[in-house]
């Protein structure tokens, strides 16, 4: 059978079936192409893009200092480079299809995106210059990094904590370098920052949580359960707004973090409760037989949990574990509840200028589209990494 | 042999329980220490009788009669009132739109399928909040008002409302038998479609663990698909779905806290007013998460009843 026939065969199949399955497909597609037609004609004809050109600085890093934005154009740099330094050492020399696919969209994002903003000239041969370090650094990486000895190897993801600690460093100043208070962080800024020290903080609360829980001692499992079942009961805003309220009271004057801080601890305590549900379910997967031997093999508590226990109940729990940072980091936006400046409160604030008043759609749209695409990379990535867990476990066994 | 005490098995236990609990203890004790100083050094020790004085602030739409001459505490019952009224008819809705998009997972049409994946996929990936704001200043906000409102059969949407039943223009103002506010509608579209989309997950998920044997039995029987999936597919698929459906649910009442960003008064946003005006912030807290508490509380109760009752029932 040639192509074109299989290919309307297949058609014929998937939407014409059966005279209701012909009549749905009929349906759907009129409904679909009226309403491509509608966003095609709105978005060429009545939107506006200006209101996100003049205000894509505000949008990324809200009241950040002008002067002191080279920081933040070097951590960007730096983070660059380690995450292809890191693709290349995961990958070695070859390119497979997904990684050229990969490469292939990055470079036409970054000719494209900054041009399409209308971005400054030099805001643009800046993005031209991060997308080649990172693909340097992925083809380096790749072509020699398999002559690093063993053990270089295996200190090099210790890297990313360092480089994550450096990043706040800075983004805060201290040092010599001018401090920036929390305060004037902004933006796209302010949203990764929160969420991404709520993610790394959250994991082993989390995880000490869960194993609490499924302790025999009955204060730590009392204890650790009155916790996770309080912070689940309760929504997000209630917690922010206890931080925001009530956590200065509860401390000695003075003590009580700054506002940003005060939110990022929220967020984390909130997310350490969901994490050790995930964590918990993972361990109930574990066969009892598994504690056991490890303790027969004479390994003590910590050898247990380090080489047995763990690596297992975590690959079991990884996807809802990732589902709750995807989760988190869409929870980041409650934070322009409480009236700190993510993203979405600095959009809000460009909405409420009277110059780009009625630009709303353009915002969201532009809003919406960022998270979308964080969102879903995470839950890609996670797969992936799930996949490549499943493997190498179904090579191990025997 | 003697044992060294740190290798005692009933020692040990008890030894790290109790140095875990007196750490704990002592926390707490201290800041509870510092709440007292701080509150009684600004005035504000724990009480509970500012809550019968008039609360002095309107709500813009209550089933309860409200005013501003009432206590702070008809202002909160108003708020929870507006809360539950928006949850309940929320869960229905979204269980409704979720067991439908699920079940076109499952279809022959190729189109549908994807259409259901795609929304699932769309809606999970961009914030409440955000979609919410959309919801209520993209759309329900730019309706147009008077003659040019869009007028069903059945309802007319205009910016002054949906008036529902039979609306007459009278003097360029809709009047209808029902009136149901800008707020409130987007707070319910977006809440029905965010949790429609989760709760399509969980039917997907219940749905594709019932064992095609059964399909094709059903099939073989002669009932035609409606009938599979009604009489077969879904009993079965309900013993999946019913304890993850409990979590969807609660999670929709506590997203419901959202509602502030549409304008609409429910608990949270009176919560908040209150707070502004009285500065009480300890016990507004604890009015708040004992109020969601006991939310979640109840539905866990009816869907383990629930959950009981979909069960197999094994003689």
């Amino acid at each position: 059978m040639n192509r074109p026939r299989a290919l309307t065969n297949r058609l014929h199949r998937e939407l014409f079936a059966t005279p209701l399955d012909g009549l749905i497909t009929v349906a759907l597609l009129i409904g679909l192409v009226f309403a491509l037609k509608a966003l095609l004609h709105w978005s060429l004809t009545q939107a506006d893009w200006v209101v996100i050109q003049a205000n894509s600085t505000l949008l990324a890093v809200g009241r950040y200092p002008l002067n002191q934005q080279w920081r933040l154009w070097l951590l960007t740099a730096l983070l660059c480079g380690a995450a292809g330094i890191s693709w290349g050492l995961l990958r070695g020399a070859g390119w497979p299809r997904s990684d050229r696919l990969a490469a292939a969209v990055l470079l036409v994002l970054s000719l494209l995106l900054p041009v399409g903003l209308g971005l400054a000239a030099p805001v643009q041969q800046r993005w031209w210059g991060l997308t080649a370090l990172l693909l340097v650094g992925r083809w380096a990486a790749g072509r020699w990094g398999g002559d690093i000895p063993k053990r270089g190897r295996r200190l090099l993801p210790l890297t990313w904590p360092l480089l994550y600690l450096l990043g706040l460093g800075l983004i805060g100043g201290g040092l010599g370098l001018m401090t920036v208070r929390p305060s004037q962080w902004g933006g796209l800024l302010l949203t990764l920052t929160e969420a991404s020290f709520a993610i790394s903080v959250c994991c082993p609360l989390g995880i000490a949580l869960a194993l609490g829980r499924r302790s025999e001692l009955p204060l730590l499992r009392w204890g650790s359960t009155l916790y996770i079942e309080f912070i689940r009961g309760a929504p997000l805003i209630t917690l922010l707004f206890l931080g925001q309220n009530i956590l200065g009271f509860l401390l000695p004057g003075g003590l009580a973090p700054d506002r940003v801080w005060r939110a990022a601890w929220i967020l984390t305590f909130f997310a350490a409760a969901y994490v050790a549900e995930a964590v918990r379910a993972g361990l109930a997967a574990l066969p009892r037989g598994q504690w056991e031997a490890a303790r027969s093999l004479g390994l003590n508590m910590l050898q247990t949990l380090q080489h047995v226990v763990l690596p297992q109940a975590l690959r079991v729990a990884l996807p809802a574990i990732v589902g709750q940072f995807i989760t988190l980091l869409q929870d980041t936006t409650l934070l322009s509840l409480i009236g700190l400046l993510d993203l979405l409160g600095v959009a809000r604030a460009v909405m409420a200028n009277p110059e780009f008043l009625g630009r709303n759609a353009e915002v969201y749209l532009v809003l919406a589209i960022l998270f979308w695409c964080c969102c879903a990379a995470l839950g890609l990535g996670s797969r992936s990494l799930e996949r490549r867990l499943n493997r190498q476990h179904l090579r191990s066994q025997p | 042999m003697h044992t060294p005490w740190w290798r005692n098995r009933r020692l040990l236990p008890l030894l790290v329980q109790a140095a875990v609990g007196l750490v704990v203890l002592v926390m707490i004790a201290y800041l509870l220490g510092n709440l007292v100083r701080n509150l009684s050094a600004a005035g504000l020790l724990l009480s509970w009788r500012w809550l019968n004085l008039p609360a002095g602030f309107d709500i813009s739409e209550s089933l309860l009669p409200f005013n501003a001459e009432l206590p702070y505490w008809r202002a909160l019952l108003a708020g929870l009132v507006n809360t539950v009224r928006v949850v309940l008819i929320a869960l229905v809705g979204a269980t409704l739109l979720g067991t439908v998009v699920g079940t076109a997972a499952f279809s022959s049409n190729g189109l549908l399928r994807r259409l259901s994946c795609t929304y699932v996929e769309l809606i999970r990936n961009v914030p409440l909040l955000l979609q919410l704001l959309f919801w209520y200043f993209v759309v329900f906000l730019s309706l147009p008002d008077g003659s040019a409102a869009i007028q069903l059969p059945w309802m007319v949407l205009a910016k002054s409302g949906l008036h529902l039943g039979s609306p007459q223009l009278v003097n360029g103002v809709w009047q209808g038998s029902l009136r149901i506010t800008l707020e409130f509608a987007a707070l319910l579209t977006g809440l029905i479609i965010h949790s429609g989309a989760f709760i399509a997950e969980v039917v997907r998920g219940g749905v594709a663990a019932v064992p095609p044997g059964q399909w094709e039995a059903a099939r073989s029987l002669g009932l035609h698909a409606g009938q599979t999936l009604s009489r077969i597919v879904l009993p079965q698929a309900l013993r999946v779905i019913v304890p993850a459906l409990n979590s969807q649910y609660i999670s929709l009442a506590k997203n419901s806290s959202l509602a502030v960003a549409c304008g609409y008064s429910d608990l949270y946003s009176v919560a908040e007013t209150t707070l502004n005006q009285t500065g009480r912030s300890v016990e507004v807290v604890l009015i708040l998460l004992g109020t969601y508490l006991a939310m979640d509380l109840v539905i866990s109760l009816v869907m383990n009843r629930l959950n009981r009752l979909v069960q197999i029932q094994e003689r």
